[in-house]
């Protein structure tokens, strides 16, 4: 897979190459027109959607049928009546119980998966021998297409199948009941910390070998090594896998749905919500589902960048300014 | 590949091994199951032995039988993976240098908007661009599955490009542009090369991303040509309605899979070392 | 003040131009009904939207069709194996006013989902002569009297036993009721090395399966789930005793309890594993059964009988798929004739002699070379012929969830048999309202 990179427009050779650097927006014009192309595709393909997603989810279709037995087509401006009806009776239970449930998946997934992945890539990363084994292996669980493995992991965890046998146990993983979550979290994150382990090994690449030589001359101890270097270093390959990998599993949909099936409030998440609107031609709420969804999501982004001091464009900045500092020292030594 | 090679005592060499043992056994067994269930006869699916007591290939025949295609979904699916990943390399590669390197009011905020369209929950993205491409006919068409598959891709390459070509230290373009080269062959020549494992990374996670993916496939195209992998898999029918051919989807996942982590793999020591041989140190 | 201001600018025109964009593609049509009863015009290539064949034998028709209708060839568009998804296509293609599916493959249960929103066309009744069909399946063809599908293929459950079994008790008869049933397995169970049998298992997972199971043990105590004009009865005592028959056969382990977690082919496997005495399943497990490849501990063990029921023979509920015709089609009338093609008789055998699957003409019933081959004819016909559809509702996803929700709850011990049937009754009532 060659990656192919045409040179940044000719408009790149003109007036940039000043040496000041403090001034936050001299990049501004050049800024827009390397962003426009990605700008342009995504409001193709996301932002009109959610556009219209938002105006679907302040209607409802009208209900009842005419004299002859067919439905009545049309819509009726509801307002916000399908947010409010979310949080109302019935619907309010199982919502706030598919919040739970997605909560839940979301943080013990990324657990699993950090600590997993992160293990993996150091031990790829340090090993010397067998490393053409480990790479291949790592790629498996994650190019085994999703609509097969989530049909693998059913037949592992059904009734009659191999889970219970290696375990010698009855579980029965498909019916309500805490182990219906932990058959889903098994799955994902099987499938998944391989992707973190990917990216956190990439990350551990980059890091020059002579800041370790430094640190073993300094007296460092291995365990030292790994939290003051290893570790701050690789944090921004580390969070940004978080940060996707989170997206996702706040979304998640295929694994509950196809493994222990619908409308079992164990495993229901918020995407099978929206989902099961879908299917009932409810647009009106499933969009209002879907904006719900992607409102939780966005907060909790927010949260983790700011939390995790995930301030990865502000590290940029705050290179520079270490870089002229060196610089002045190094001019004025 | 990597840069620090530390002469490991003997208690840290078997710690790795075991460690090493210890991550093939996790990715590989349930793959061994999948392999085992697809080289089962059809009737003995729901068998729980650890190899399959008479090995059959029926499976095997049933996914290339004449009428599926699977040959064409599989070159399918190459073309939309492969196309998604590319155009969002392209595309996502500008994107991530002017994130990680330029200046400019207003980052936070584009990089929040970028994180951000990726955050909507694909199910509600499928039915008013459904709607679009019939209405522009693009239905039963590659660009229809390709441009919907970048929705999801190019958010996280441009995130992840972005984080590999900041640890690029600022120094070596700065040179280079000091040099008299132009930012633009700074970037190819410096940077590049130096963030090879990181594009590499990022290639692969789009293009297995939009290998998997499937609901805009199924959505988008209905002739049977046109269809990718996933979607081809998902229509396996046993004899009646009611029985699922786990068997012969095990077989196609093991088909679709088992080339795709050799492609990477052989495709990953030509590009490397391709990148790394025109780099300044 | 250029960097941030044009880069929002530039997002803002986007936003501003998808928003006039969307403003022009609002809402959905006005209540258009030109082509409801008028004739079915057009004729050109159609597509026929269908779940896959293995057999092959659809792919043998169309071509025969395709042989003697050069300027009008059906090509087959394959959908996803699920029923939800074709459905969920089906459904999506028809909002999307699409032109792409011309002929649909309908399971029984969709007719009036489809008809009353529109989405296929009346059929004329007097084209097709549906009095040499089995006339349940016809039923579940129409919707308020009007024709709107044909039916291609049906199905009913069955009750398979173990013959061997049976007999080594000293039983010689299939049992007809649930009590006969339980005797008969204390029978079987009390003869040594058979106390680890199960007694009986149907579908009861919480899918589409528990919603037929459901409503057999319902009717087939005498009760129904909607009566005659639709309206909901299940609270009922011949309900309650429908429920219970399940829910005490899982409480007194006569219903094994990894039962709950069953869809057809789990316990086909368990039957055919010899696990299980009865077993409630469709027609098809008969010649996997049957296999002598090693794969079946109870090849020429068993037989199968109609579906036992409280005070006497069950009923069963009614399975099978129809073809229908997109409202959004442009040639319909080749899609009339491809529908007529498909039901003739010649057709029909053919599918039957492939697939095994039940025809639909009653004919090929009592034919003695089909019956030579298939010996369950006979008893499927019985089946079929007293079987009773599932709620033909116009918000079926809806009905067959509520369904769903009772009977699992029930089943797994999270709500009593007369709670569950009172919440259902009011959720169907709701449901049904309009």
């Amino acid at each position: 897979m060659t990656v192919t990179t045409a040179p940044p427009p000719t408009a790149s050779g003109a007036p940039k190459r000043s040496t000041a650097k403090s001034d936050p927006q001299k990049h501004g014009r050049l800024a827009l027109m390397l962003l426009t192309p990605t700008f342009l595709v995504l409001a193709i393909v996301v932002v009109y959607p959610l556009i219209a997603a938002l105006r679907e989810s302040l209607y409802q279709k009208k209900s009842g049928l005419d004299e002859n037995g067919f439905v009545i087509k049309g819509d009726t401006f509801v307002g916000v009546e399908n947010y409010t009806n979310i949080f109302k009776g019935e619907t309010a239970t199982r919502f706030w119980n598919a919040f739970w449930n997605t909560t839940f998946f979301t943080v013990t997934t990324l657990a699993l998966e950090i600590l997993i992945g992160v293990s993996m890539a150091l031990v790829m990363h340090h090993a010397l021998r067998g490393k053409g084994l480990v790479r291949a292996s790592i790629l498996v669980p994650w190019a085994i297409p999703t609509v097969v493995s989530a049909l693998m992991w059913q037949t592992i965890f059904q009734a009659d199948g191999v889970a219970n046998e290696v375990l010698h146990s009855q579980i029965l993983w498909t019916t309500e009941g805490f182990h219906a979550k932990i058959a889903v979290i098994i799955a994902d994150v099987w499938k998944t910390a391989p992707f973190v382990g990917l990216l956190v090994l990439a990350g551990l690449q980059v890091i020059p070998g002579d800041v370790y030589e430094a640190a073993r001359v300094d007296g460092a101890n291995a365990w030292k090594q790994f939290w003051r270097i290893t570790l701050p270093l690789v944090k921004p390959a580390l969070l940004v896998a978080i940060l996707f990998r989170g997206l996702d599993a706040l979304r998640m949909f295929d694994l509950p749905y196809v493994m222990i099936g619908q409308r079992k409030s164990s495993v229901e998440t918020l995407s099978m919500l929206a989902q099961e609107q879908t299917t009932s031609q409810r647009f009106g709420p499933a969009a209002a589902y879907a904006v719900v969804l992607f409102i939780y999501v966005a907060i909790v982004a927010y949260a983790f960048v700011k939390l995790l001091g995930a301030d990865v464009l502000g590290e940029a900045r705050t290179r520079a300014k270490e870089t002229k500092q060196r610089k002045l020292k190094a001019a004025t030594a | 590949m990597t840069t620090v090679q530390m002469k490991a005592p003997g208690s840290r060499r078997w710690l790795l091994n075991i460690g090493i043992a210890i991550i093939v056994i996790y990715c590989l067994v349930p793959f061994y199951w999948m392999l085992v269930s697809a080289f089962r006869r059809p009737n003995d699916a729901g068998d729980n032995s650890p190899l399959p007591s008479p090995w059959s290939l029926d499976n095997f025949s049933s996914v290339f039988g004449p009428s599926i295609g699977f040959w064409r979904s599989l070159g399918n699916s190459v073309l939309v993976a492969g196309t998604t990943t590319i155009l969002t390399l392209v595309i996502g590669t500008f994107a991530a240098y002017t994130l990680a390197r330029l200046d400019f009011r207003g980052k936070n905020l584009v990089a929040g908007i970028i994180i951000g369209t990726s955050m909507f929950p694909g199910v509600a993205l499928i039915v008013p661009l459904f709607k679009l491409f019939i209405d522009i006919q693009w239905i039963n068409t590659y660009q229809a599955m390709i441009l919907p598959s970048l929705s999801f891709a190019l958010p996280l390459a441009v995130w992840t490009l972005a984080t590999f070509f900041r640890q690029m230290p600022k120094e070596l373009e700065e040179a280079a542009m000091v040099d008299g080269l132009t930012r633009g062959q700074a970037f190819r020549q410096v940077i590049l090369p130096l963030a090879a494992p990181g594009m590499f990374t990022t290639a692969i996670i789009t293009f297995i991303a939009a290998w998997n993916e499937y609901i805009i496939a199924l959505t988008m195209v209905n002739e049977k040509d046109m269809k990718t992998a996933t979607v081809a898999i998902s229509q396996f029918t046993g004899i009646s309605g009611y029985d699922s051919p786990v068997g012969t989807k095990m077989a196609a996942g093991v088909i679709v899979t088992v080339p795709l982590v050799i492609a990477v793999l052989i495709f990953q020591r030509r590009i490397i070392a391709g990148l790394t041989a025109g780099g300044v140190k | 003040m250029t960097g941030k201001a044009s880069v929002r600018g530039a997002v803002l025109l986007a936003v501003a131009a998808v928003v006039l964009a969307g403003c022009g593609d609002s809402g959905d049509s006005s209540g258009d009904s030109s082509g409801q009863s008028a004739a079915l015009e057009g004729r050109g290539p159609i597509k026929f939207a269908t779940g896959k064949d293995t057999s092959g034998n659809m792919q043998k028709l169309v071509d025969e069709w395709n042989g003697k209708h050069p300027k009008e060839k059906v090509e087959i568009t394959e959908l996803p194996e699920a029923a939800d998804e074709q459905r969920n296509l089906m459904v999506q293609n028809a909002q999307a006013k699409s032109k792409e599916f011309s002929v649909l493959n309908l399971d029984v249960v969709w007719t009036a989902e489809f008809a009353a929103n529109q989405w296929v066309v009346k059929l004329p009744q007097d084209q097709f002569d549906l009095d040499k069909f089995l006339e349940p399946a016809v039923n579940t063809a129409k919707y308020r009297d009007n024709l709107y599908a044909v039916p291609v293929y049906s199905d009913g459950g069955l009750l398979f036993y173990r013959k061997d079994l049976l007999t080594a008790a000293g039983v010689t008869d299939a049992p007809k009721t649930w009590d006969e049933m339980k005797e008969d397995c204390a029978k079987v169970q009390a003869l040594p090395g058979n106390s680890g049998l199960g007694c009986y298992a149907g579908q009861f997972d919480k899918y589409e399966g528990l919603t037929c199971n459901f409503s057999e043990a319902v009717q087939s105590a005498g009760g129904s789930i909607l009566d005659k004009s639709g309206k909901p009865t299940v609270d009922t005592q011949e309900a309650k005793d429908g429920l219970n028959f399940l829910v005490n056969g899982v409480k007194d382990k006569e219903i094994p309890a990894a039962a709950v977690t069953y869809k057809e082919e789990d316990g086909r496997r368990a039957f055919q594993d010899g696990q299980l005495i009865f077993h409630r399943n469709w027609p098809y497990v008969y010649a996997k059964a049957q296999a002598t490849d090693g794969s079946s501990q109870v090849a020429g063990k068993f037989d199968i009988a109609p579906l036992p029921g409280k005070d006497g023979a069950g009923v069963s509920t009614l399975g099978g798929h129809n073809f229908a015709i997109s409202a959004f089609a442009e040639n319909k009338a080749t899609a009339l004739d491809f529908i007529k093609f498909f039901t003739s008789e010649e057709a029909e055998r053919s599918n039957l002699l492939a697939t095994s699957q039940a025809p639909t003409r009653t004919d090929l019933y009592d034919d003695a070379d089909l019956l030579k081959q298939f010996p369950y004819l006979a008893t499927l016909k019985e089946s079929i012929l007293t079987a009773v559809p599932r709620p033909q509702a116009v918000q079926y996803n809806d009905v067959t969830a509520a369904m769903q929700d009772a009977a699992y709850s029930a089943m797994n011990g999270q709500k009593s048999t007369d709670d569950a049937l009172k919440d259902l009754q009011s959720k169907l009532e709701q449901l049904t309202k309009e």
